[in-house]
């Protein structure tokens, strides 16, 4: 159904310049995701799947193509209103975490909500209760060096989602923590999803992270490979 | 909505000692600035007020100061007669006087320093009506008495009431201390016009002529008679104008001063830039994570111009903080018309220290300015990137 469409690719190509090469990120990339859909990204290192994920979230434009995010086409926006759109409709999961070293749980939740016009009591219930999802409600006043490397990843999944963005773009969530806490953010990934109707999308290079999700998209040297093609060698 | 004041605070916590080195040389070039704007502020203040508005002062035409003034005391008589002055107890207030100067040792300065005095009749004391006696009493006719400024007797050897100065042919008792409102009066000597002009050998060589006019009109008719009168090679200036154009002695210090400050400002300025570049390259990860949220630029260079801000404020209240001791302390400094000390207090008035908070703050806004730019424009992706 088009309606249910959340992203809708087409021919999208992205080239930067490092140092004194050209390099091709992405080239003749078509892609669909439907609301509700868990879509894993996977393919080795360099063949444009954070390049995609950026893409899709309003960080970077694409060289040509078009791309459309819950119908908005997002080369038609200016700079400010890019970021006012990510802040409203994205939430983004990175996979070194990127909390405010000197701001508490509560207070890097809160972040994306001070461009809201809630009010400091409704910002500190929203983030209390996003605190609350992820299973931090006792660490709400901790700063990110006093938690461990899988609850700083979970407070980042609060912030993510505390204004309640239709896309959560995932930036390799598991790939710095260890197998236990990798885990119990792919649950956590998984039951929003699942329980909340999110559509999520998640670069990994972690097989058993991508068996979490409902499709599985693989990427090499810049192109997207066919859906239900096999994992390249 | 920017991001909120307590994240700039935390960072400047944060970096403790970054924050506190860069806070003092901003706090030493304000406290350099503050000084100067005291001393400049205090002479200012003891020039400015020195003089009555009915008063004219009568010189020698031509002479910039009444130590280089002549006027033969038969000129008295004549100014006296001019119509238009004010009367006391039915007479005329016309003061004659004679200053001279002298060398004084002084407490910090054992080889001296010059110091004026003023020879004057009762009713040249009359006159100044707006200065007290706050010690001792006035001298006598004939005696070798002096009354000396507050200024002289906390600052110079041997000036204290009941001591003996010694200068022109001998020894003067010093019987009282006068307060003159921190005006030039303070840095002066006063005796009687007969025994300064006896001892001092001017019998007939006057150096001023004091003058109060009955009324603002009488005054500008005194001086264009006075002016005007070709026997006499005279000319009034309004007392208050005299003092005035005194402070002008303060202009190459101050000129110094403030281009000392400006220097050491611009070195401070460096200092905050550096600062707040180290912060932007150290948070290069965290700006790409706030712009990923919707934090825009131009919330980003706001943040960083505030962070700067609080940082030049800090600076500004240390500066504060090191010169407030300065604030009533007295000093003195030499007078190019008077050839003489003219004694003043630092003054940190609140215009003052708001004028070195501002200087601050231009600091730290000027210093800022780049770094915070630099963070507003860095794209998203090559911020992120950073380690």
């Amino acid at each position: 159904m088009v309606n249910d469409l959340v992203v809708e690719a087409t021919d999208l190509h992205k080239e930067f310049q490092r140092d004194a090469f050209q390099v091709i990120a992405l080239q003749d990339v078509h892609l669909t995701v439907q609301k509700g859909e868990f879509v894993a990204f996977m393919g080795p290192s360099g063949s444009g799947k954070s390049s995609l994920l950026y893409i899709i979230a309003a960080i970077d434009r694409p060289t040509r193509g078009r791309v459309k995010v819950l119908g908005r086409d997002l080369l038609q926006l200016k700079e400010r209103a890019m970021a006012d759109w990510r802040n409203e409709n994205i939430g983004f999961i990175f996979q070194t975490f990127n909390l405010i070293p000197v701001l508490t749980a509560r207070e890097n939740v809160e972040l994306p909500l001070l461009l809201t016009h809630l009010s400091r009591q409704e910002r500190a219930e929203h983030a209390a209760t996003a605190l609350g999802l992820v299973g931090l409600s006792d660490r709400m006043d901790h700063y990110p060096r006093q938690l461990s490397g899988g609850q700083e990843q979970r407070v980042a999944i609060a912030r993510a989602i505390v204004s309640d963005p239709s896309i959560i773009l995932a930036d390799e969530p598991t790939g710095d923590l260890d197998a236990q806490s990798a885990q119990e953010i792919l649950t956590i990934l998984s039951r929003l999803n699942r329980d909340h109707g999110k559509t999520i999308l998640m670069v990994t290079h972690d097989p058993h992270a991508a068996r979490h999700a409902s499709k599985i998209r693989y990427l090499e040297k810049g192109q997207l490979l066919p859906e239900g093609a096999p994992q390249p060698e | 909505m920017p991001l909120p004041l307590s994240y700039n605070l935390k960072n400047l916590t944060v970096r403790k000692t970054t924050t506190l080195m860069t806070a003092l040389g901003i706090g030493l070039t304000v406290a350099v600035l503050l000084g100067i704007l005291a001393l400049v502020g205090g002479l200012d203040k003891a020039l400015q007020a020195t003089g009555h508005p009915l008063h004219l002062l009568v010189m020698r035409k031509n002479s910039l100061s009444e130590l280089v003034s002549q006027i033969n005391r038969e000129a008295v008589s004549s100014i006296r007669n001019k119509p238009g002055i004010q009367q006391l107890d039915g007479e005329p207030m016309v003061s004659p006087e004679i200053v001279t100067v002298i060398n004084l040792p002084r407490h910090n300065s054992p080889d001296g320093a010059n110091v004026n005095i003023r020879g004057l009749p009762p009713m040249g004391i009359r006159m100044r009506s707006n200065l007290k006696l706050i010690e001792g009493r006035w001298f006598r006719p004939g005696q070798r008495e002096v009354v000396v400024g507050k200024s002289i007797a906390r600052r110079y050897v041997n000036a204290g009431v009941g001591d003996r100065l010694r200068f022109g042919r001998g020894d003067w008792n010093v019987v009282g201390v006068l307060d003159a409102g921190n005006t030039a009066f303070d840095s002066e000597i006063w005796v009687g016009l007969n025994q300064l002009a006896t001892d001092s050998n001017r019998m007939e060589v006057l150096s001023s002529v004091l003058v109060r006019a009955s009324d603002p009109v009488s005054l500008q008719a005194l001086q264009n008679a006075v002016a005007d009168d070709q026997r006499l090679y005279l000319e009034g200036k309004r007392e208050v104008d005299y003092y005035l154009e005194q402070t002008n002695s303060a202009e190459p210090v101050k000129f110094l001063g403030i281009f000392v400050a400006v220097i050491m400002a611009v070195g401070s300025c460096f200092a905050a830039m550096n600062t707040m570049y180290a912060a932007v390259a150290r948070r290069a990860r965290e700006i790409g994570t706030l712009r990923v949220l919707g934090f825009s630029g131009g919330s980003i260079l706001l943040a960083f111009m505030i962070e700067s801000l609080l940082l030049s404020l800090l600076g500004g209240l240390i500066g504060v903080l090191l010169v407030l001791p300065l604030h009533g302390l007295e000093s003195g400094i030499g007078n190019n018309l008077t050839f003489s000390e003219t004694g003043f207090d630092f003054r940190l008035s609140p215009a003052i220290v708001a004028a070195g908070v501002g200087f601050a703050s231009i600091m730290g806004l000027l210093g800022g300015l780049l770094p915070a730019r630099g963070a507003a424009r860095e794209s998203i992706l090559s911020a992120l990137r950073e380690l």
